[in-house]
């Protein structure tokens, strides 16, 4: 239980870190970078070459790569949500999520499976 | 245009702004963490890319600016939209960054000491990410 929770706490506090910056930047299109800062992984990246190893964390980070391809693909689909639809922020980015699963399965499924 | 801190921000967000999300973060590095342990770090390793805050980030990025108009006696309903439109941009644009992250510590782990490649993974995030900002300056939403 104890690992869970130490990854619980590394967690929140790396991302509200880099959510924190996020707010306190100007202009918001810059700010929006941080949106995409790599703050889970950072966290866990850490913890996992501790417990598995460097190689397992870097077959790890092969898939990221996957996995930020689709959150490009989430975000498009969030802009124009938000810009060409007018939909209200909170729908368009959870809607949005199911995007982020079709990319990153899709490319697991052609590329990395 | 100019890039600056605004601390006047950290006065708009509420307490339990920042606890929703320091809960998201700390449930989603539990989740890689277990979809690892259970799928192995192949199906655990996309999860380092999901938007774990990007959804409660956006959202009050549009509170705000929509409270901000409506204290000014205005509608603030289409700025909300905007400004989280322009949020979600630079999301956008960062996820280039993301992946420059990815591949560095991908190729270089197995080889380089740990810290000095997540030091530079970092750093090639950050530059990346802003480079392609800056050349997109000129793109209008």
């Amino acid at each position: 239980m104890t690992p869970l929770i130490f990854r619980f706490v590394v967690g929140g506090i790396v991302v509200s870190l880099f959510a924190i910056l996020g707010d306190l930047l100007k202009p918001k299109s810059f700010a929006g970078l941080f949106g995409a800062a790599p703050s889970v992984a950072l966290a866990t990246i850490g913890l996992t070459i501790l417990t598995d190893g460097k190689l397992y964390a870097a077959q790890e980070s092969r898939s990221m790569i996957a996995g930020a391809a689709a959150f490009f693909l989430y975000s498009c689909v969030c802009v124009r949500l938000l810009v060409r639809h007018q939909w209200s922020a909170m729908v368009a980015s959870v809607f949005s999520l199911s995007m982020w699963f079709v990319g990153a399965f899709g490319l697991w499924f052609l590329v990395l499976k | 245009m100019r890039v600056h801190f605004d601390l006047s921000a950290l006065r708009k967000t509420r307490w339990y702004e920042y606890a929703v999300r320091f809960l998201f973060g700390g449930a989603v590095t539990i989740a890689t963490g277990l979809v690892a342990q259970h799928f192995g770090p192949v199906v655990g390793g996309l999860f380092l890319a999901f938007p774990a805050i990007f959804p409660a980030s956006v959202t009050l990025v549009a509170k705000h600016e929509r409270e901000k108009k409506q204290k000014a006696g205005m509608d603030g309903t289409a700025r909300a939209k905007k400004a989280a439109a322009l949020d979600a941009r630079g999301a956008t644009i960062g996820t280039f960054g993301l992946a420059c992250f990815a591949i560095l510590v991908w190729k270089l782990l197995p080889i380089w000491n740990w810290m000095a490649v997540l030091s530079l993974a970092i750093l090639s995030w950050l530059v990346v990410s802003i480079s392609i900002w800056k050349a997109e300056q000129h793109q209008p939403l």
